[in-house]
């Protein structure tokens, strides 16, 4: 069995005008060690499912269905006190924004030592020179002395680098990171995405990377999730997915990329976008924006229109698409004649 | 070095008529510094015994020269802070700039009064990079596509005005009957097609576009830039378009400047600048963009990290982070100069044939 | 584009489904203070069609029948509902008609405020710079005089000048005068905080580049985009308004007891309370303790509605 395994995991919000549906039937696991990303739009549900993970959706949000086993043992089922062990000890979490983690009125150390003597049984000098160590780690220069420095003396680049010190402090088994990078600059970027690959290899921890970012992912992760509408439309190997993408979003969302066309000439748009969670289409979320609901031959697939799509498997991946389930229909058939 | 003692040797090589016709936009040695110091009062510091007056400045952009030619698309890239949005604001007159000149069609703008500016303010136009935030959340559609084309043409007819309203909704695709909504009824991704055509109502020939996709997700962000590319060909319209993305600008820009710390440290053309960076940030810069191609992250690494505009290093802004550094760098502020393949570069070790 | 178009909705029926008055139909404090406001402002409105008497009118008074108890006290007289007061008005009469003038100065003082108060923010907040400076402190030497000073000046140069009778002849705008002066810098203050954050908005910058003149960006782009606090501080206001011009008038320098309002009424029943007589004060006292508290707790239901920071869509 995997570290973590996802089945089928529901999450709705309550609101006024009735529920809503943030996550469908999501289903994915992660062994020890592997680095996974999250790739969609915003509202297409990746931070909610990274946050469903810890238990952490804000409050009208609650899981309705499903389960995620962390280490054979359901963390749905778990109580608060058991679930708060796991959390931050076992699997830690990065965000967007590292002001979200780190209180500004404690400095760098009083924040580690806080952090470390909650979860261990250890005298501060000791939770000193972890910290120092941590902070060692992620090559801040001068380590030493950012301990009794404060948040806002501190550089963007060299907050998250104290952000990923503080995830790393526990030994965790997996990091969850919701948009490590994305309020950095490029080059601060490609510095902290090395430093957390380096470091999640060196010491085989796991990685849930969330992004909007497809050239991050495919640096970073072994596999992917690409995410629409709240579903997971399609996951296996990073490389086959960047290589060739089955579902029409994900070859919509690469062949946007400029670097997919020639400069200056038009860029492959998909039309339309991303349907609100409460008034999501029938059938296929994502029928009204595809190129491929018409057949070659001019006919209409009634599926895409009226059939939510199940999940087929398509090399080393799953795929939610119903032309893609006739394509592989299609070369089945033959074969099996042959036999 | 041979290579650029050749192109200075030559300069200024001759060039095609087009180019030779005085440049749309001129902008020479402009600088702008903010005060940090707050009012007369809040500038007194106790020092040494003495009450001294102290004034800091944030340099956002220190001596930029840009020039931009007519139907072309000059992107300006660099990370946060290199002053690549106030050199845009500057420009539009929403910000005076402490020092340098303004050149529009050959007449300086810079210093015209609010009514002299009128006849340049509907030649050139601003998309900006928030489109929740750009767009009035008390009018509707109609109301903001409506008033700028009162402003700058006071004796059209309600008839004429309604008509190009609907005229510039279809060119950017809106559907006709958003006029009465307002602008947060819509997505991001048609906001900005919103403000595009506030920015095309009263048909301009420039537009200023401030990181226009930044706030975009990735399959709108295309939708946005097909856009803008289309309304140029249509509309002969000249871009200033400033990013932090670079791959955008591999595929929109027609010349490229890179700034860092207020400072443009390389201008080419696109296809140039891509095939061969010369300055060291702009070779950093290029790298650090993760390719799809990329198992793992290749960047240069640079060291440490970009100094504040309050206290600007001596002599090259970027000496502090680049391998290349030497005495001279310190000390000496690099001028553009002249390459081989048409682009300019400030650096020492580059004119100096220390690296390529 | 295959995005789906919501209809275009006309102001009615986009009212029908705003937040607003969602909120308020699940909101029973609000929906009461409502009723209670109305009606409270319905009777003050129609108090010379319902009050049985004309407190102004001398020739109704009898002051035989001075301090006669409310009906429900033993000794009184089924004419007088509310009892009388000192000189023999009807209280429930004089109640209404003072009602009447603690409204109209409430009203009128804050439509003063508001006047000054969102000009002058408007100025200090989108020009800054020395105008912003100047205004500012001029707000913060204002805010010193406390509305008791203001009044006691006012008062006494206009007593002075003009005579004690000119002054009672022009009470109620001397009143709306010396509290809509007095209590400016607070809207001020709001509208200046909300003209900074709306000015740093790119939609501003927009317009800016537009080439519109400052007046038409603060009038037509800014001022309608810092309505919300300006509706809510003013509910506020009025509040206050009321209570400083009972407070002016209980310490005798509002209204004069020829022509009450709820202060100056309070006040001359305060003398009887003594012996007994208590409803002179009570029931005029209660009636602007209800009038403030519903106007204050309308304002709160607002400010929680026009909170963007709690707006949920």
């Amino acid at each position: 069995m995997a570290l973590l395994d996802v089945n089928h995991l529901d999450v709705r919000f309550a609101l006024r005008r009735g529920d809503v549906q943030a996550l469908r039937d999501v289903s994915f696991s992660l062994e020890r060690g592997e680095r996974l990303g999250i790739v969609g739009e915003s509202g297409a549900g990746k931070s909610v499912a990274a946050f469903s993970l810890l238990n952490l959706i804000a409050k009208p949000g609650y899981i309705a269905g499903g389960s995620i086993h962390f280490d054979g043992r359901d963390l749905t089922a778990m109580s608060d006190r058991a679930l708060r062990h796991i959390r931050g000890h076992r699997m830690s979490i990065i965000f967007q924004d590292p002001m979200m983690t780190l209180n500004p009125v404690l400095s760098i150390g009083e924040q580690m030592v806080e952090c470390l003597k909650a979860h261990r049984r250890i005298s501060t000098r000791e939770a000193r020179a972890i910290s120092l160590r941590k902070l060692e780690q992620v090559q801040i220069p001068s380590p030493a002395a950012r301990l009794d420095q404060y948040p806002h003396e501190l550089s963007g680049g060299m907050r998250q680098r104290v952000i990923i010190a503080i995830a790393l402090l526990l030994d965790p088994d997996i990091i969850i990171a919701d948009e490590p990078t994305t309020a950095l600059d490029v080059t601060i970027q490609a510095e902290i995405m090395a430093l957390l690959l380096e470091l999640c290899e060196t010491h085989h921890v796991g990685l849930i990377l969330i992004t909007h970012d497809l050239g991050v992912v495919s640096q970073v992760s072994q596999r992917m999730l690409v995410m629409y509408a709240g579903r997971v439309i399609e996951q296996g190997p990073t490389r086959e997915i960047i290589n060739d993408p089955q579902h029409p979003y994900t070859q919509g969302l690469i062949n946007a990329l400029p670097q997919m066309a020639t400069p200056g000439s038009r860029l492959n748009q998909i039309p339309g976008s991303m349907p609100s969670l409460d008034n999501l289409p029938s059938g296929c979320a994502f029928h009204p924006r595809c190129g491929f609901v018409e057949r070659a031959d001019g006919t209409t697939r009634r599926a895409c229109i009226d059939l939510v799509p199940g999940y087929v498997t398509s090399g080393n991946g799953r795929v939610a698409c119903h032309m893609v389930a006739e394509m592989l229909e299609r070369e089945r058939i033959p074969a099996e004649e042959i036999r | 070095m041979s290579a650029i003692a050749h192109a200075k040797a030559q300069a200024p090589h001759p060039a095609p008529a087009a180019e030779t016709a005085s440049p749309l936009l001129q902008v020479r040695g402009l600088e702008k510094h903010f005060s940090l110091s707050g009012d007369f009062l809040e500038q007194l510091r106790f020092k040494g015994g003495r009450i001294v007056r102290e004034q800091r400045y944030v340099h956002a952009i220190n001596g930029v020269d840009l020039e931009i030619q007519r139907g072309e698309a000059l992107c300006v890239v660099g990370e946060s802070g290199c002053g690549k949005s106030t050199v845009a604001r500057t420009v539009m007159g929403l910000l005076h700039p402490s020092a340098g000149e303004i050149h529009y069609a050959g007449q300086r703008i810079d210093d015209l009064s609010h009514k002299a500016l009128m006849p340049y303010r509907r030649r050139m136009q601003m998309i900006f990079q928030n489109p929740y935030a750009s767009l009035n959340p008390r009018m509707t559609i109609q109301q903001t596509l409506e008033e700028p084309i009162r402003l700058h043409h006071p004796d059209w007819s309600a008839q004429r005005v309604k008509q190009q309203v609907a005229e510039v909704m279809a060119s950017v695709g809106i559907a006709a009957d958003w006029g009465g909504r307002y602008g947060h009824e819509f997505s991001g991704g048609q906001r900005q097609r919103i403000a595009i055509a506030r920015a095309l109502a009263v048909d301009p020939e420039f537009i200023v576009a401030d990181e226009p996709i930044s706030a975009l997700d990735v399959s709108i962000q295309a939708q946005v830039l097909n856009l803008l590319m289309e309304a140029q060909q249509q509309r002969n319209l000249t871009y200033l378009f400033i990013t932090h993305d670079l791959a955008v600008v591999e595929h929109f820009g027609t010349r490229v400047a890179v700034m860092y710390l207020g400072r443009v440290c390389e201008v080419a053309p696109t296809a140039t600048l891509f095939a061969r960076p010369r300055h060291p940030y702009t070779q950093a810069l290029m790298s650090a963009i993760p390719r799809l191609e990329d198992d793992r992250p290749q960047h240069i690494r640079l060291q440490g990290e970009v100094p504040t505009p309050v206290n600007l290093p001596s002599g090259c802004v970027f000496h502090g982070r680049c391998p290349h550094a030497n005495e001279r760098c310190r000390r000496e502020v690099p001028a553009l100069i002249v390459t081989a393949e048409g682009g300019q570069v400030a650096c020492h070790a580059v004119e100096e044939g220390r690296i390529d | 584009m295959t995005t789906p178009t919501p209809r275009v909705a006309s102001r009615w029926s986009r009212f029908r489904g705003s937040y607003l008055l969602y909120s308020f139909k699940r909101d029973l404090v609000a929906q009461l203070s409502l009723v209670v406001f109305i009606a409270l402002v319905a009777m003050a409105v129609l108090a010379p069609w319902l009050a049985p008497m004309d407190p102004y009118d001398l020739a109704q008074i009898d002051i035989m029948s001075s301090e006669l108890p409310p009906f429900w006290v033993a000794g009184s007289d089924p004419t007088y509902l509310m009892g009388t007061d000192a000189q023999g008005r009807d209280l429930l009469s004089t109640i209404l008609y003072g009602a009447r003038v603690s409204l109209i100065i409430g009203f009128g003082a804050v439509a003063l405020q508001a006047l000054l108060g969102v000009s002058f923010g408007l100025l200090a907040g989108y020009l800054g710079g020395r105008m912003d400076a100047f205004l500012m402190r001029l707000a913060d030497i204002q805010l010193s005089f406390s509305t008791l000073m203001v009044a006691i000046v006012v008062g006494a140069v206009v007593k002075a000048a003009f005579g004690g009778a000119t002054f009672s002849a022009y009470a109620v705008p001397l009143l709306v005068l010396i509290i809509g002066l007095a209590e400016w810098p607070q809207y001020a203050r709001t509208v200046r905080a909300s003209v900074l954050a709306e000015r740093s908005k790119e939609y501003v910058d927009a317009a800016r580049v537009m080439g519109f003149t400052s007046r038409r960006i603060m009038f037509r782009h800014i001022l309608p985009n810092t309505l919300s606090p300006i509706f809510v501080i003013s509910t506020v206001q009025v509040a206050n308004a009321i209570i400083s011009e009972a407070a002016l008038s209980f310490l005798g320098l509002g209204m004069p007891e020829t022509h009450p309002s709820l202060g100056s009424l309070i006040k001359s029943g305060f003398d009887y309370l003594q012996s007994g007589s208590w409803w002179i004060t009570l029931i005029p006292g209660l009636v602007l303790v209800v009038l403030v508290l519903v106007i204050n707790l309308l304002g709160d239901w607002l400010r929680d509605v026009l909170n963007p920071r709690l707006y949920k869509g």
